[in-house]
C-alpha cells in the first residue's frame, strides 16, 4: 500500500486554479520533490498536506487513513518553513523541545531527545542561544531539528535552502540527504531549484500550472523529459528540428552540423559555447579536460548521438 | 580653501538644527527651568510671590500626608488604567490584526476614532454616561444584574480609571498592533504543526512575542495617565484630586504658584524616573531576544 496518497487533489482560490487534480503516491522512506516555477501549485500542495490550506477537491491518505479529517495539530508532520519560522523568544533547545512538550513527553526523555537531535544537525554547542544569535545556516538546522525531533511520519520541506548562499546550500543539501537516509523519514521537498531537487530526491514531480507534468527518478526525467515544459525547465536544452538535445551531449567533431562559435565562456569545470548554425543558435557544454578548445569565431562541426 | 569647505560641511548639521534647537530651548527648556526656580520661591497670602530661595514648598510637599495621598492616588490610577488598557487593548489589537480587509480598516478607525476628538468632549461624554444614579452605565449594569445598587462613578477613582482607560486605549492598541505586524505568520503555523492548540499558540507563541509591544504601550499609557488633566478634572472634580489637578488648583485657585510648581516638578521627575527606568528594564530584558 502506498504510504502517502494524493488522490485528485485540487485547490481553487476564487477563479484561479492553484492545484488541478494532482494524483501522487509516495512510498515509505522515499524522498520526493515537487519541482516547478513559482505559482505552479507546489507550495499549495504542501500546505494542503500540512493542513494549513483546505483542498477544494480530492483526498489525502496517510497509511490508508483520511488525513483531511485530522486537525493540523494532530497530523504529526514535521515542517521546515522557508523563513524557518523559529520561535524568536525561545532558545535553540526550547525551540526543539516545543513539539515534544506538546506531545507530553517527560522532561528527562525530552532533554535526551533534544540533545540527540541537536547532535545530529551539529548544533549541540548552541542549545542556549536565541535564533537571532545564529547564522542563516544554523537557523536552518534548528528548524530541521525541531521538525525531526518529534519523529514525524512525513517531513515537509518548503524551499528550505533558498535563503542560504550557494556554497552553504550545497553543503546543506549533502547533509540533508545524509540525515534523511539515516533516519529513513519519508520526505517531501518543495523547490523551484532544479539542481537541488535532482541532488536530493529519489523521485521528482515536475509541476506546471497546478498539474504534474512528469513524475520519475531525476536522471530519467532529465534524460527523457515527457513534455517540452519539462525539457526546458530541467537544465538547458537545444531544440534542433523538433528534437531536444542537451548541450552536454553535443561534441565538436570533424563532420556534422556546421557552425561558427559566437561566444565561449569558461566556467571552471566546463566551457559554455554558443554556436551559430543553420538550425539556429545552439548551446554546447564541454567538460574542461585541459585540452585546447575552439575559440570564438572559429568554424566547427557539431555532432550528437541519439538520446 | 578645502579645509574651510570641510569645516563648513562639518558645521552644517548643527546650523541646520539650530532653529529647532532654539525653539525647543525657548518653549520647553526655559519654562521648565523657570518652574523649577519658582518652586524655591516663597509665597504668602498677603505678600504674594517673593523671589527668594527657600525649601519651604519642597518640605511641605514631602512631609504633608495630603500630598503623599495625592501622588499615591495619581500613580494608583495610572497603574490601573495601564492594566485595563493592556487587558482590553492587547486582545483588541490581536483581533483587529486577524480581521479581513474591509472590516479591519473600519474597526481600526473605530478604535483610533477617539484620538480625533477633543479629550474634553470625550470625557464629558463619559460624565453624561456616568451621571447620577440613573446614568446609562448604571442602568445597564443593574439591568444585566452586574450591580445591585448604582455604582458611584462620578468623583470616584473608578470613574476616572474607566474614562482614562477609554481615552488612552488607542495608544495601547497601536503599540501592540505594531508588534503584531512584525510577527511571521508562519511561526504560528509552525507551532500548530508541532501539535499546539489555538490557546497554546496564543499563550506560548504570540503573547511572548508581542510582550515588548505591550510593555512599551504600557509605558506610554502610564505616563499619559499620570499626567492627564482634563479627564481627572471633569470626572474627579474638586473632590478627587490627582497631582496634575492639584498643581492646577495651587496655581489658579490658591494662587500659591511656588507650591504648585513644586508639585508639578515632582510629578515630572517621578514620571521621567519611572518611564526611563522601566524602558531600560524592558530593553535589557529583550535586547538579547529581539534586538
Amino acid at each position: 500500500m502506498t504510504f502517502l496518497a494524493l488522490e485528485g487533489l485540487g485547490k481553487r482560490f476564487g477563479s484561479h486554479v492553484a492545484v488541478d487534480g494532482l494524483t501522487l503516491g509516495v512510498e515509505k522512506g522515499e524522498f520526493v520533490s515537487l519541482l516547478g516555477p513559482s505559482g505552479c501549485g507546489k507550495t499549495t500542495t504542501l500546505q494542503m498536506i500540512a493542513g494549513f490550506v483546505e483542498p477544494s477537491a480530492g483526498a489525502i491518505r496517510l497509511e490508508g487513513r483520511d488525513l483531511l479529517a485530522v486537525k493540523p495539530a494532530k497530523r504529526g508532520l514535521g515542517i521546515v518553513f522557508q523563513s524557518y519560522a523559529l520561535f524568536p523568544h525561545m532558545t535553540v533547545a526550547e525551540n526543539v523541545a516545543f513539539g515534544l512538550e506538546m506531545q507530553g513527553v517527560a522532561a528527562d526523555e525530552r532533554r535526551r531527545r533534544v540533545g540527540e537531535t541537536l547532535e545530529l544537525v551539529g548544533l549541540a554547542a548552541f542549545s542556549g542561544r536565541f535564533p537571532r544569535q545564529l547564522s542563516g545556516g544554523q537557523q536552518q538546522r534548528v528548524a530541521l531539528a525541531r521538525a525531526l525531533v518529534i519523529r514525524p511520519r512525513i517531513l515537509l520541506l518548503d524551499e528550505p535552502l533558498s535563503n542560504l548562499d550557494a556554497k552553504l546550500r550545497e553543503e546543506m543539501q549533502i547533509e540533508l540527504r545524509q540525515i534523511q537516509r539515516t533516519l529513513g523519514t519519508t520526505t517531501i521537498l518543495v523547490t523551484h531549484d532544479q539542481a537541488e531537487a535532482m541532488a536530493l530526491s529519489d523521485r521528482l514531480v515536475v509541476m506546471n500550472q497546478g498539474r504534474a507534468e512528469q513524475v520519475g527518478p531525476p536522471h530519467v526525467v532529465y534524460e527523457r523529459p515527457a513534455t517540452p515544459f519539462v525539457a526546458s525547465f530541467l537544465g538547458r536544452t537545444n531544440l534542433v528540428a523538433g528534437e531536444t538535445v542537451r548541450p552536454e551531449k553535443i561534441v565538436f567533431a570533424a563532420t556534422g552540423l556546421a557552425g561558427k562559435v559566437r561566444t565561449r565562456i569558461f566556467q571552471g569545470n566546463h566551457w559554455l559555447y554558443q554556436v551559430e548554425t543553420a538550425s539556429g543558435l545552439l548551446t554546447v557544454i564541454r567538460q574542461n579536460s585541459g585540452e585546447a578548445m575552439p575559440g570564438e569565431g572559429e568554424q566547427v562541426h557539431l555532432a550528437w548521438g541519439k538520446a | 580653501m578645502s579645509s574651510l569647505a570641510s569645516l563648513r560641511v562639518a558645521k552644517a548639521p548643527y546650523l541646520l538644527t539650530l532653529p529647532a534647537l532654539l525653539l525647543f530651548a525657548g518653549v520647553v527648556i526655559a519654562p521648565l527651568v523657570m518652574t523649577v526656580l519658582l518652586s524655591f520661591h516663597d509665597w504668602g497670602q498677603y505678600k504674594g510671590i517673593e523671589p527668594v530661595f527657600v525649601l519651604k514648598n519642597w518640605h511641605e510637599v514631602f512631609t504633608d500626608s495630603y500630598f503623599l495621598e495625592m501622588f499615591w492616588r495619581t500613580f494608583r490610577v495610572a497603574f490601573f488604567v495601564t492594566l485595563l488598557t493592556a487587558l482590553f487593548g492587547a486582545p483588541e489589537a490581536y483581533i483587529l490584526n486577524r480581521m479581513k480587509s474591509p472590516w479591519r480598516g473600519l474597526f481600526l478607525l473605530v478604535v483610533l476614532g477617539p484620538l480625533l476628538l477633543s479629550v474634553v468632549a470625550r470625557t464629558l461624554g463619559w460624565a453624561l454616561l456616568f451621571g447620577g444614579n440613573s446614568g446609562l452605565v448604571n442602568k445597564a449594569l443593574m439591568s444585566m444584574g452586574l450591580a445591585s445598587a448604582p455604582v458611584p462613578f462620578m468623583f470616584t477613582e473608578t470613574g476616572v480609571i474607566v474614562a482614562l482607560a477609554h481615552v488612552l486605549m488607542p495608544y495601547m492598541v497601536l503599540a501592540v498592533w505594531a508588534a503584531l505586524q512584525r510577527l511571521d505568520p508562519q511561526v504560528e503555523n509552525a507551532a500548530v504543526a508541532l501539535g499546539a492548540g489555538p490557546f497554546t499558540v496564543l499563550r506560548r507563541i504570540v503573547l511572548p512575542q508581542v510582550m515588548p509591544g505591550i510593555l512599551s504601550g504600557a509605558i506610554i499609557v502610564f505616563a499619559l495617565a499620570a499626567s492627564a488633566f482634563a479627564t481627572p478634572a471633569i470626572i474627579g472634580g474638586r473632590r478627587l484630586k490627582v497631582a496634575s489637578t492639584l498643581a492646577y488648583d495651587e496655581f489658579l485657585n490658591t494662587l500659591n504658584w511656588p507650591l504648585g510648581a513644586a508639585v508639578a516638578v515632582l510629578l515630572l521627575v517621578a514620571l521621567v524616573a519611572i518611564v526611563v527606568g522601566s524602558s531600560r528594564l524592558v530593553e535589557r530584558r529583550y535586547a538579547q531576544v529581539f534586538g
